[in-house]
Formats: structure tokens, sequence, C-alpha cells
């Protein structure tokens, strides 16, 4: 979505006490890390317009709480994001998602690659701290070259998005409501073998957790030499998502 | 009547002619609904479908009309084959056509009876009995709440608040009856008919009495409805002049936020847009509330008549009634007003002789989510997809239905704008207080000895409406819904104004002998069942709330729960995406702060206590083995 709060022309706006210069039309989330700042974010990607569902990205804007990525930058905002209030509030979010899926980190091919774990890290996330829901989530392994694995899903809909707006095929839907909101596949087994996808689609590289991964290429790079093995997620060099 | 069975599948017993309401041609009626029941038994499903599909020009922005008609009229389920065959016809996916048919209630993805009965399960209606009722009808029926019965027959379930608090406990079937005041011979009568298998339209009618309980009538309801005097009035003024009455009039939303409605009105007006369009919300889906029902059923002349004014002022000539599942019943008789007003010349084209002025209304029908009254989630809704709030800005009077200019406005906030069209904004504005102007109607149900409609000036005080409804020994209510405001006794000198108390019309009552503790857990309740899922803390945090809120009910509670409960307040306040979330645990905060003995009551102990009873777990090893001493003894 464009932003239109008052997002007219370029300007500067200050962040955590330091100015970041934006360009008309971005968003905050946008801006701050086209400047190398980092804003915690999941369900946010640079390819795609914002959709303001992960809510790990909400900062106070002149003292009101909203989420970066919705909200147009604009000259002379006031914005306050890496602070004690907001990263706690941030990691209760975090543990909110972890409690709702079924995320076992040290078993998980994603592992180090994986921005919700590094977005934990980052928080300080030492534990759940909220009861589990453990779901039952079966997976999806009828593609010949893709695993489901819908246990990690955090509904951030950045496969949705890829398949339909990138790839056009629309593989994915999301279903349900409240706590039963799922990921669903468009076949009429659905199932994922059933569907035109392939493993070169935008939609297979997109997943932020370990949802959707490639079959046959399981820790081909060692756990401790991946992505976020080596940097930080804060690291700006670490910001492309996958 | 439109037929989806699969083959063997026995029809429902009700899906037959709709009552009564002359349509007009080729307009709003659906196809096939004025068949003789059986009429239609050998006809495929996909020529049932195509006719449906067709009459709705097969737009996918008619999704959840279409799905709603289609399980009205036809199997009381949606299977899936018939989202599979919409979905090829609409050019949208199964996946898509499927995501939206689960986010809505009313709409079952998955078989459900041919009696489907809903009990109401809003804390007014529990405190009635409700419980009692549901596992009465459940044992004649020989039935399982949630399941459907193995012969197919009948399912029993809750569902959220009917809005029929003052005549309660209140119960669905087929979604399409509304019954009240039952009690146990009742539900006997209930589970014979049904056992019977005895269509719903041929049970007594006077079970389907629902009463408007007008306790007291002020300016509002007491304006005699004469219909097309407040347009000529408007037309008279010109569009601009109204407008600036409107504004003189300092009319604020009813639905609850309390946004001017003059300068919503403006900005949608002066929003470019190749076609703007009025929106009435009558998705009154917070618990308590009914006011709308009334003006719905009442005074629905009232309504068009101020959705028409508000054409003219904002340059509408399309208006939309999202009405909610919940009052499926007030269908027919809505169409029936409405063809009575294009015949009158106060809809349709060159309105009242005004060459210039074409409006006519349609009527969209709710599929069971509250959160659809949240204006973006409303649009979405309208234009058939699943209910998720938009995110904003930018705000529907600048990019709302079809991306186009539209003002969303509650039901009383429409019926008002006839008085100040009739009798001008000054007076208007004289009633009530400065802040808070003209009259509230509050929809009073619980411990009173008369519940009802009662229409005050704002700046009346708490204590008064008490006062004439006759409550007695009063411990708490609940003002404007669970995402309201719970009022304690020694606050009942407060007044109703958007400057001290503000409502959108709910007044719940609770004395003495009511737990509050029971009240917050069931609008706990409400929230986790009704959230939309979009955003992770309203997703997880009502669920959370919930699963917290057993805890303490199942007596493991300590401190710390409560301490865990105040974590999930203050992020759900700060961190949704939408107001849902962030009043979800207005009941719960405060409940504690006012009532902190309810949930001590529930405490175990003061100290951290396990969710997980051990000895209850071990209980059935501990009968096998013969050992009969609990763990640790």
């Amino acid at each position: 979505m464009t932003p239109t709060d008052g997002s007219a022309g370029a300007g500067v706006y200050s962040l955590d006490g330091e100015d970041v210069a934006f360009r008309q039309g971005e968003s905050i989330l946008a801006s701050a890390r086209r400047a190398g700042r980092y804003i915690p974010h999941l369900c946010w990607h640079p390819e795609f317009p914002a959709h303001g569902s992960c809510r790990l990205c909400v900062v106070k804007v002149n003292g009101h709480p909203g989420a970066a990525c919705t909200i147009g930058a604009a000259h002379g905002l006031e914005i306050e994001s890496n602070t004690a209030e907001l990263n706690a509030q941030r990691k209760m979010l975090l543990q909110m998602l972890f409690v709702e899926g079924n995320h076992f980190c040290p078993s998980c091919e994603k592992s180090g690659n994986c921005l919700l774990q590094a977005t934990a890290y980052q928080m300080d996330m030492e534990g759940p701290h909220f009861e589990e829901f453990y779901p039952d989530r079966p997976v999806d392994a009828s593609h010949p070259d893709i695993l489901l694995d819908f246990n990690r899903c955090i509904l951030c809909e950045l496969c949705v998005r890829a398949s339909r707006d990138v790839d056009g095929k629309n593989v994915f839907a999301i279903a349900g409501h409240g706590i039963d909101t799922h990921l669903v596949v468009n076949s009429p087994s659905a199932r994922l073998g059933d569907t035109d996808m392939t493993v070169n689609d935008r939609a297979a590289t997109i997943c932020p957790v370990g949802v959707i991964l490639p079959k046959r290429r399981g820790f081909s790079v060692p756990i401790g030499e991946r992505r976020y093995d080596e940097k930080s997620v804060a690291d700006s060099s670490c910001q492309e998502a996958s | 009547m439109i037929s989806v069975s699969s083959p063997g599948a026995e029809q429902r017993p009700d899906a037959e002619q709709r009552p009564g309401a002359e349509q007009r041609p080729g307009a709003d009626q659906e196809p096939g609904a004025d068949q003789e029941p059986g009429a239609d038994q050998n006809r495929s499903q996909k020529s049932d479908v195509d006719a449906l599909l067709a009459h709705y020009g097969r737009d996918p922005r008619s999704l959840v009309q279409i799905l709603r008609v289609l399980q009205e009229q036809g199997l009381p389920w949606l299977p899936r084959e018939t989202l599979r065959e919409v979905a090829a016809q609409l050019d949208l996916t199964l996946a898509q056509v499927e995501g939206i048919a689960s986010f809505y209630h009313f709409l079952h993805t998955r078989p459900v009876g041919q009696y489907h009965v809903l009990f109401s399960d809003n804390i007014t209606d529990r405190m009635l009995g409700s419980e009692a009722l549901l596992a009465e009808l459940c044992r004649l029926l020989a039935v399982r709440p949630g399941q459907v019965r193995g012969d197919g027959r009948v399912s029993v379930d809750r569902c959220s608040c009917t809005g029929l608090c003052d005549q309660g406990p209140a119960l669905l079937v087929n979604h399409r009856y509304g019954m009240t005041r039952l009690d146990a011979a009742r539900i006997g009568e209930i589970a014979a008919l049904i056992e019977a298998l005895v269509p719903v339209s041929e049970w007594p009618t006077e079970w389907f009495h629902i009463a408007d309980n007008i306790q007291r009538a002020d300016v509002l309801l007491g304006t005699p409805q004469q219909p097309g005097f407040a347009i000529a009035a408007a037309l008279s003024r010109g569009a601009e002049a109204q407008l600036a009455e409107l504004k003189r009039s300092n009319l604020r939303g009813r639905g609850g936020a309390g946004f001017a409605t003059g300068l919503k009105w403006e900005l949608c007006r002066n929003a470019p847009g190749a076609a703007h369009y009025v929106v009435c919300n009558a998705d009154e889906g917070e618990p308590g509330t009914f006011k709308d029902r009334v003006l719905l059923s009442r005074y629905a002349d009232m309504l068009f008549e101020g959705m028409t004014i508000a054409a003219l002022v904002v340059g509408a000539r399309r208006g939309l009634v999202y009405l909610r599942g919940e009052y499926r019943y007030l269908l027919e008789p809505l169409r029936a007003t409405l063809d009575r007003r294009r015949q009158q010349g106060l809809l349709g084209t060159a309105i009242q002789g005004h060459a210039e002025f074409d409006f006519d209304i349609d009527i969209h029908v709710g599929a069971g989510a509250y959160i659809c009254g949240e204006e973006s989630a409303l649009i979405e809704s309208l234009e058939g997809k699943r209910g998720t709030p938009r995110i904003r800005p930018p705000f529907p009077v600048e990019h709302g239905y079809l991306g186009q200019p539209t003002t969303v406005n509650n039901v009383e906030t429409l019926c008002a704008v006839v008085p100040i069209a009739l009798s001008g904004g000054a007076w208007w504005a004289s009633i009530g207080t400065a802040k808070s102007t003209g009259t509230k109607i509050h929809a009073v149900s619980g411990d009173c000895d008369r519940p009802g409609l009662y229409e005050y000036p704002f700046g009346t005080r708490i204590g008064r409406i008490l006062e004439d409804c006759g409550a007695h020994d009063t411990q708490a209510v609940q003002i404007g819904g669970p995402s309201g405001i719970c009022i304690s006794a020694f606050e009942f000198g407060r007044r109703i104004a958007f400057e001290d108390v503000p409502t959108a019309g709910a007044l719940m009552i609770f004395d003495r002998s009511r737990d509050m503790f029971d009240v917050a857990r069931n609008f706990a309740n409400f929230f986790a069942h009704e959230s939309c899922g979009f955003c992770t803390p309203c997703r997880v945090g009502t669920a959370l709330v919930v699963k917290r809120m057993g805890k303490l009910a199942a007596g493991h509670g300590s401190r710390h729960d409560i301490e865990v409960l105040f974590e999930l307040d203050k992020l759900m306040h700060g961190a949704t995406h939408c107001g849902l979330g962030a009043s979800a645990c207005n009941p719960l905060r405060d409940t504690i702060a006012k009532f902190r003995p309810a949930y001590e009551r529930h405490l175990q102990s003061l100290h951290f206590e396990p969710a997980f009873d051990l000895d209850a777990e071990l209980s059935a090893a501990r009968l096998a083995i013969g050992r009969d001493r609990p763990a640790g003894q």
C-alpha cells in the first residue's frame, strides 16, 4: 500500500535520535533499511508492499505506536524504535509466534538462515514464556522438489504474495480465522504435488522461516556458517532477506 | 430453490419458499428462491450454481453473498466440489474461495446438521440459563455440542451474541430463524419437532416473535416516520446547506468511535473518485447491543431516508446496507421497505422529481464475523473477501468500497440525520452536552426488571438509567459491550457522553450475585472467537488470554498468571493492527482493577502454579495399577 500519511516529498526524520533521510513515498521501515538502520520485521520484504501483520516493526511515531512498514516517512517525525520498552514488546510477539507453531530450531534445516530465529536472538529471547499450543500440522512432502512444513508458518503471507504477484500461479492462500488461521495450497487434493509450483518460483525461496524448503539440499551449508551465524540480523549487510 | 446436494443427500427441511416480500423484478431476489420444495431434486448441481452465479453477474465481489445463498438454498454447508465450481466460474482459485468461506462463522466448509441450532453465547444468555438449555437439547437429541449427529439430522453449537439479550436465552436455527425467551419446555418441543422432521417454517410462528421492548423513547425513537419528508427538507436546502446543517448539529458517530459525521461526509464529498458510496454499518456485533435490530425492524424508513440524504450530500448513486448474518430474518422486511420506497419515488431515478438525484440501496448480508463491524473490514467483506481490516490510511472516505470514496455510518447515526434534516442542526445541538449532542439509544440487558431500549439525551447519569430499568443491588455495569468499560457501583454517578463514559449502546447489568470473573472470561472467549487472525498480538494474544483464564477457572491460578494477563493487555493495546485486538483486554483490565477479589477466589496460591495437574494426569494410570493415593503421598 502506498503510504499517504503526510509523506509528500523527501526529507529527514529522527530515528532514535539520529537523522534518516527518506525519499518521496517511502515508508519509515523502507527508508530506515535503505539507510542501513535496523527495525525488526518479519512479514515485510523489500520486493513487496507492506503487509503489517507481524507487528515486530511497531515503533513510536511522535509518541504514538504504529507499524513502521505501513506509515509513510514524513519530515520532522520523531521515531523511537530501539528502546527497552519496544524491544520487550517485540520479544513477546516473537514468543507468541514460537508457542503458536512448532519450532524446533536444532532439527530445522532453516536454522541459521531463519529470520524468526535470528530476530529472536537479536531481541534476547531465551525461552517461550507462554504456554505452547502444539498445533497438529502435518507436513506436505508430495512435491518432488519442495517440502512444506506448516509447523513453522508465521502467516507473513510472503509466499501467497510472491506466488500471486510474481509467479502468477496463486499456489497459496490463507484460510480459517483467529488462532485457526492457516496457510492452504491451491490444488484439488490441497497438496503441493498437484500444483504447478517449481523450485525456481519466487515463492519457493521467499519464506523467511522453514516452511518452504527445497528438497535434497539439507545442510549443504553447515550450521555455523549460515547467514545469521556470521553476522546478526541487525547488521546492515545482513538485512537483505532471502 | 437452488440445490447443491450431492447424490442421495437429504434436503434441508426449511429450504423452501422465502416468506412474503414482493420483489422488484429481476433485482435482489436470488433465482429459484420462490420454487416449491423438492421441485429441483433432479436438477444438476452445476446448473443450479450456474443460475445463481449468472444472477450475480459472475462477479467475484459477490462471493460472500453467493456462498451464503448457496448454503441457504441447498445443503446446509458448502462441499468442496461446490466451492470448486464457484471458483472456476468466478476466475478465483479453489484455495481463495476456501480461504474466504472458512473465514466466516456462518459459512460451513464441513457438514452441519439439517437443523443447525446455534445458542447465543453472550454472558446475558448464560445468566438466563443458556448453558443448561443447550445441554438439555443435546441430551434430548443425543448429540454433542459442535458435532453433527450420526444421521446428519442435527447439530447444536454456540455463537456470538445474537442481539436478543433483552429476551434471552436466544438461539438461531439454520441462520434464518431467531427464537427468544427459551425455557426447558420449549427446548423439549424443539427437540420433538426436529425428531419429527418438521420444517422450521412450520414451527409455531409465535416462537419466532421478537419483541421491540422500547422502554423509553426520546427525539429519535419518538420521531413520527413520514417517508420523504426529511428528503424533501434536505432537497429544498440543497446538498451544501444540508451538510452545513449536519455540521451545526455536531452529530457524532453512534458506532462507538464518535467521529464527527458532518466532517466524515465532507471528506467523502470532497474526495475525488469515479463514484461515491454510502454504506450503512448494520453489523451490530458488539455483545449486548441490539438497538440497531429494533431500528432496522421498526424504523427502516428512517434509516433509508438518512442514507438517501447522505447520498445527496456526498454525491452517491449507490448505497449498501451491511446487515449482520445474525439478523438474516430482517432481510425480507427490509427489502419490502426498499421496494415500497421505490414505488413512492424515494429511491431510484429522479428522486422526488429531482432529475439529477438518482440513488438506490442494496442489502449485503454478513456471515457471522464481528470484525466486519470495523469499517475497512466491512468494506473488504462487501467486496467478497475475507473480513480483514485494511491498512489505514488511506481511510474509506478517500479509498473505500471498490477503491472509491465511501462514507460508512452506523444505523443510529443515519437515523439521527432525519430529525436533524427536519428540525435543524441547532435544535439537535441543544440536546445533550456541548461535546456529545443529541440522544443515545441504550440496549439494556442483564439483571434488571425492564430490559429493552432506553433513549436518553447525552449527559444522562448511569444511575438514572439503572433506576429507570429496575436494577437492584447492582454490582457492575458493562457499558459499550466487552470492548467498552466496566463501571462499578461507586461510579454510577458518571454520565454517558463521549467526554465521560462513551458507548456504542450496550448496557449490561450485573447484580451482586454474579461472579465478575465469569463475565470477563465470557468476554475473553468472545474476542478469541472473533479475532480475524491477521496480526500476531491479537491472533495469539486473545488465545493466550483464554488459556490463562481457563487455568484460573480450573483452580490452578496464581498471582503470576494475573501478571501475565496484565502483560498481554499492555502488549495488545499498543501493537495490534486494529481496534479489536486493542480493546480485547479491556474487560480483563477493568475487572482485575475493580473486582480483584473475584479473581483471587480463583487462585490456588499467590505464587507460581503450573497449568499442568500431575495428579489429574496420573489418575487413570493410578486406577489401572490399583494405587489410589495421589503422587507424593
